[in-house]
């Protein structure tokens, strides 16, 4: 279909129903979008790419009315349009599917469907019309095998994530916006869904679809947008573009990003500073093996959700019921609590996903922040030496030149990339041999990105193993000695060196090897 | 200047007061002015020691309440394990010359002992601080009220529990007093100098940020707990030393002055913020207003309404949440 | 068929405490000296409600993830003012009654407001609340006294048809009135949307503090009725802190014997009418078993404990620690 518009160029251009320019958003010091636009027409699905933090999602906020925009204009069906809430976007015809569900746990799917605007009878929720609404909807997404009076907190992820989709499409929306919203589904949902929005697609809706899925996109998109850096960058019919010009366009040449040198792979006859065998834990990680030297940068890939933070969490003694071996130099551990993971005998650290709720006390001094972990170092028998703290904590704020107006200031006062030097620098005051970071750089600017990618090269260089998840198929090629690309839980391919690649690791993420194996593989999920 | 070469001139022990503490300490004078306008005596040193020696038994409970409140917990155990600290000191008293010497040590341990109770119950089966303290509550007074038989308790303080709660020994400032300026010393101390403090101020801010950076926070919780539970049982001992013996319920005009105190000194009920100074405004400002509501002879009726109104009329000053959206 | 399986695990919780209840009140009433009789069923029916209407006016609030510290001190204010107004003739009374409610609503929109609009955390703001409603009771009645319009007393204390407590059926008309047609409606749902993730309640649209206001504002209600009922038992008001303080506790572990959750967003009033039973029950147990009534608090304390912690055994089921943190 696509390709023939490509061809004759004659088909008429589908109507435009909504369309953005000039947007920008600011948060702190963070440009999330600049001077953006969209384009987005009745009877397409438009598939919109980026890397983290090129401002889809913070696009989507503003479309949604969940944020509101520092300039710009939307424009919806001829007029211009401001919404201060989600309920007045809902109230235009606007639905967003989001990745954070907005599902109420401890309710059935039947009142989560018709939360809005349920039917009544006397004043109280009619809830046999409620119910037949419910059904109506999940069938409509394909999903008609949850029971509406299921609760919500007793569904798999994925159950969940068709209730969204259905309790969407019970709004009778006029655009649909789906974000990441496939990522916990299985192949066959993927499969039906698609059907849903196919057809839907055909009934005159307009869909925007965000995701990292190249295939999914090549399977639904008509139209495609890439954003970077907070811009559109390229707007093309679908399939007029390679994946690698997307990736390019993606991650960008002229590379604002400069990598440390890194350096020749270390003997592989010294014992590995972490060795991990066969680690298994309830059904997200499946028979885990590798190891990491001292100097080794090591990264974790793939999608989103395949195993990456379970795995840095069960090294760090979070989780319950990990079966396999751990070995730190040569020696078995089995760390029960971060408390043990932290212990000179192991030596682990862990700068954890969300800084804002699990890296720090926003309230709290940048000094009471940056000295928590390492309380032992700066006391005497439980009593703290000020004055070894304030040299510590100098010493800290120079290695990593966090850029404040004092100690004293509460560390929500930070911007972001701040605060998250402030998590590094906690951690490394704790003297940790093996560090793990959980998407380090994710919504932080580009300049203290770097400093951070030159800081991990000299914490390696200085004798440290380290191990990173992130998103960012750029971090994964220059920073990384290794890569392990998982994938359901397990390590889909190891890449070394030279072999880091955007191809490879991106075929690796999406589980493509070539198109047998692709095909095979896609039965096995199911 | 260099970050560090700021951090070096402003750091210090005592950081900037805030705002709260500033409040109910003018507070305090402003009651102490209004009451002078009804009588003179009101600013006389006699009476502001007799509050201060007053305000000391609660200020002790108040300690213990203010650690589990900077916790993000609550301790719903105050009447009942107070009433223990007096009972069991008392008893101990009429078990022989080796009770009557450990008197005031064996009704803290009891107190601590409970307060383990709680800990455990909140730090290990995370059952929600309200409840588990509710029910020890209950067990405490179903003790009592076994070991009392239901009477009047009958056993009298040891000698040492009366000098400390009514004596003079230092320059004429009441015991009492000493004994919560010692408690309240440590407490500072503990707060702001150790790593148990700043363990307790980060699991109140976000415990979860507090465990992923390797604390152990179970420890710390559990032993919070017991603190409480001590401090609230010596507080108990003090009363009964203050009255010679112990009584039924002595416990429980206790538990709503205690946590108003913590509150109103600027601590956040939701944890990880107040400093203790603000407790010890508390303390007196709730003290002195009980004791001139009493001075003008306000009836019991009164005295429970301005009570009120003061609490929410503080609160609303500077005890509201930020809003969320 | 299929349908039945999620009612019942939707109510498991309520379901437990009603088999609990009957269990409990079974060997109760078979070992009572005066065996199941209509009468001692009465009694204890009268006691029970009390602590059952105080249990739900909690409810309506804890669902909300708050908490409500007063409602001892509403009972004890509506029953002083009980003792004052509703006298008389049968008019007057009935004028007196929807005076006494008016003043359960108008107390629960004075914590509505303060908590909503006022930004102060419940705990707080509702032990100041319940001081200034104590002090109004002590107001109307600083020594016990007053009087109640007795056919109507009587009649909500007596038996119907010779056999089943008014009370029992007074109660259950209050459930079928108030409760069911609240958790039917939509700021019904709005309050368990509320409770359980306020954030998900917001964007889906709910109205988060018409929902909380209006929980405030019916716990001032149940609260009064339980008051009114007092009145009607002991035909006088007494301003008694020990009855408020003690009715606001047990009110909390009976919401929890019923299955409500503290955190919010789960359980029903039914349940905490059967933990208030149950509740009431534990004391009455040692009576009929000759144990001395000095052991009965013991008993309804390590009762209450022994309860809660093994409320608390699903946590071994965790296997992400990070899930125990909020």
């Amino acid at each position: 279909m696509c390709g023939l518009a490509l061809v004759t160029g004659m088909e008429p251009r589908a109507p435009l129903i909504l369309h953005m320019e000039g947007v920008s958003k600011r948060y702190g010091g963070v440009r999330a979008l600049e001077n953006a636009d969209l384009a987005i027409s009745t009877g397409r699905i438009h598939a919109i790419l980026g890397e983290n933090g090129a401002g889809k999602s913070t696009l989507i906020k503003i479309l949604s009315g969940v944020v509101r925009p520092d300039t710009g204009r939307i424009v919806l069906d001829g007029a211009e349009v401001a919404f201060d809430s989600p309920a007045a976007a809902n109230r235009a015809g606007i639905v967003c599917i989001f990745q954070e569900l907005s599902l109420v746990p401890d309710l059935s799917v039947a009142d989560n469907i018709a939360i809005s605007n349920p039917p009544r009878r006397f004043g109280l929720i009619d809830r046999r019309v409620q119910r037949r609404i419910a059904e109506d909807a999940l069938a409509r997404a394909g999903a008609s095998d949850i029971h509406p009076m299921a609760l919500v907190k007793d569904l798999a992820l994925s159950r969940r994530q068709m209730v969204e989709i259905a309790k969407a499409l019970a709004r009778e929306p006029r655009i649909l916006i789906l974000d990441e919203a496939t990522s916990a589904l299985t192949a066959a949902d993927v499969t039906k869904v698609f059907v849903v929005l196919k057809r839907l697609r055909d009934e005159g809706l307009a869909l925007i679809y965000i995701s990292h899925r190249m295939h999914e996109i090549a399977e639904l998109a008509d139209e495609c947008t890439v954003f970077r850096n907070g811009s559109n960058v390229a707007s093309y019919v679908a399939g007029t573009k390679s994946d690698d010009e997307v990736v390019e366009m993606m991650i960008g040449r002229e590379l604002s990003h400069v990598f440390p040198a890194k350096p020749p792979p270390p003997e592989t006859a010294a014992t590995p500073l972490i060795e991990v065998k066969h680690l298994n834990w309830a059904d997200r990680l499946r028979d885990i093996s590798f190891h990491a030297h001292a100097g080794e940068v090591v990264g974790l890939g793939g999608l989103d959700g395949q195993g990456q933070r379970e795995l840095l969490l069960a090294l760090f003694g979070v989780l319950r019921g990990v079966t396999g071996e751990i070995r730190v130099s040569g020696a078995p551990v089995a760390p029960s609590s971060p408390n043990a993971a932290k212990s000179a005998a192991i030596g682990m650290a862990l700068i954890p996903e969300d800084r804002k709720t699990e890296g720090l006390m926003l309230p709290m001094s940048l000094r009471d922040n940056l000295s928590f972990a390492a309380l032992e170092r700066i006391s005497r028998r439980g009593v703290i030496d000020h004055a070894r703290e304030t040299e510590l904590v100098g010493d800290m704020i120079d290695l990593l030149a966090i850029r404040a107006s004092g100690t004293d200031i509460p560390a929500g006062a930070l911007s972001g990339g701040n605060q998250q030097k402030v998590v590094i620098a906690k951690w490394l005051m704790a003297e940790p041999r093996i560090i793990l970071l959980n998407d380090p750089t994710r919504g932080i600017d580009v300049a203290t990105k770097q400093e951070i990618y030159q800081l991990l090269r000299r914490l390696a260089d200085s004798g440290a193993a380290i191990i990173f998840y992130t998103t960012d198929y750029s971090e994964l090629i220059g920073c990384c000695d290794r890569a392990l690309v998982l994938y359901d839980g397990a390590i889909k391919r190891v890449l070394v060196g030279e072999d880091i690649t955007e191809r490879a690791l991106i075929s690796s993420a999406l589980n493509i090897a070539d198109d047998a194996d692709d095909a095979s593989s896609r039965a096995r999920l199911q | 200047m260099s970050v560090r070469a700021q951090a070096k001139i402003s750091d210090g022990l005592l950081k900037r007061v805030d705002r709260p503490v500033v409040i109910a300490f003018a507070c305090i004078v402003a009651l102490l002015l209004v009451g002078s306008l009804y009588s003179r005596s009101f600013l006389s040193p006699e009476y502001l020691l007799q509050q201060l020696k007053v305000a000391s038994f609660l200020g002790v409970i108040a300690t213990g309440t203010m650690i589990v409140i900077l916790l993000g917990q609550i301790d719903l155990s105050v009447p009942w394990v107070v009433a223990v600290g007096g009972m069991m000191s008392t008893a101990a008293t009429g078990w022989g010359p080796a009770g009557e010497a450990l008197a005031i040590p064996f009704g803290i341990a009891c107190g601590v002992a409970l307060g383990l109770v709680n800990g455990f119950g909140v730090a290990y089966l995370r059952i929600p601080s309200m409840i588990i303290t509710l029910a020890v509550n209950a067990v405490a007074q179903g003790l009592m009220v076994v070991h009392t038989g239901g009477f009047s308790p009958q056993d009298s303080s040891s000698p040492a529990m009366r000098t400390l709660a009514t004596g003079d020994l230092v320059f004429g400032l009441p015991n009492a007093l000493i004994v919560w300026a010692v408690v309240g010393a440590g407490t500072i101390f503990l707060l702001n100098r150790t790593t148990f403090g700043r363990a307790v101020y980060g699991i109140g801010n976000r415990e979860r940020a507090a465990y992923l950076s390797g604390i152990d926070t179970q420890r710390i919780v559990l032993i919070a707990f017991a603190i409480a539970g001590g401090l609230s049982a010596f507080g108990g001992v003090l009363l009964a030393g203050y009255a010679s013996k112990a009584a039924q319920a002595m416990g429980d005009a206790y538990l709503l002055p205690a946590i108003a105190s913590v509150v109103l000194g600027g601590a956040s009920i939701l944890g990880g913020r107040g400093s203790y100074f603000g407790t010890i405004a508390g303390v007196i400002l709730i003290t002195l207003l009980q004791s001139i509501l009493s001075v003008v002879q306000m009836p019991e009726a009164g005295r429970q309404i301005i009570y009120g109104v003061v609490i929410i009329a503080m609160l609303l000053l500077y005890g509201r949440e930020s809003r969320t959206r | 068929m299929n349908d039945w399986r999620y009612v019942f695990s939707q109510n498991r919780a309520t379901l437990l405490a009603f088999v609990f209840f009957v269990v409990m009140f079974a060997i109760y009433s078979t070992n009572h000296p005066a065996g199941f009789s209509a009468n001692v069923v009465q009694t204890a029916a009268n006691k029970g409600v009390l602590l059952a209407l105080v249990a739900m006016a909690q409810t309506f609030v804890v669902i909300t993830a708050g908490i409500d510290l007063s409602v001892g001190a509403m009972f004890v204010l509506t029953n002083c003012l009980a003792s004052w107004i509703v006298v008389g003739t049968a008019w007057t009374a009935a004028l007196g009654v929807a005076g006494v409610l008016l003043t359960g609503l108008a107390c629960g929109a004075v914590n509505g407001l303060i908590v909503i609009v006022g930004r102060l955390q419940p705990i707080v703001a509702t032990i100041a609340t319940g001081a200034v409603f104590f002090g109004l009771a002590l107001v109307l009645r600083p020594t016990p006294g007053g009087d109640v319009y007795s056919p109507l007393a009587d009649a909500l204390t007596g038996r119907v048809f010779g056999v089943l407590p008014a009370s029992l059926l007074a109660l259950a008309a209050v459930v079928l009135i108030v409760w069911v047609p609240y958790r039917r409606s939509i700021i019904g749902r709005a309050a368990y949307a509320v409770g359980s993730s306020e954030q998900a309640a917001f964007m889906s649209g709910v109205p988060v503090d018409l929902a909380k206001f209006c929980a405030y504002v019916l716990s001032g209600l149940a609260a009064s009725m339980a008051g009114l009922f007092l009145t009607f038992v002991t035909y006088s008001g007494e301003a008694s802190a020990a009855n408020g303080g003690t009715y606001t506790l047990y009110s909390i572990a009976a919401v929890v014997l019923g299955g409500v959750s503290l955190y919010g967003g789960s359980g029903s009033a039914i349940g905490a009418i059967f933990g208030a039973l149950m509740f009431r029950t534990i004391g009455d147990l040692l009576f009929v078993f000759n144990l001395d009534p000095l052991w009965q608090p013991l008993f309804q304390g390590l009762v209450l404990l022994a309860a809660i912690c093994v409320g608390a055994a699903r946590l071994f089921q965790v296997r992400n620690r990070l899930e125990l943190f909020e």
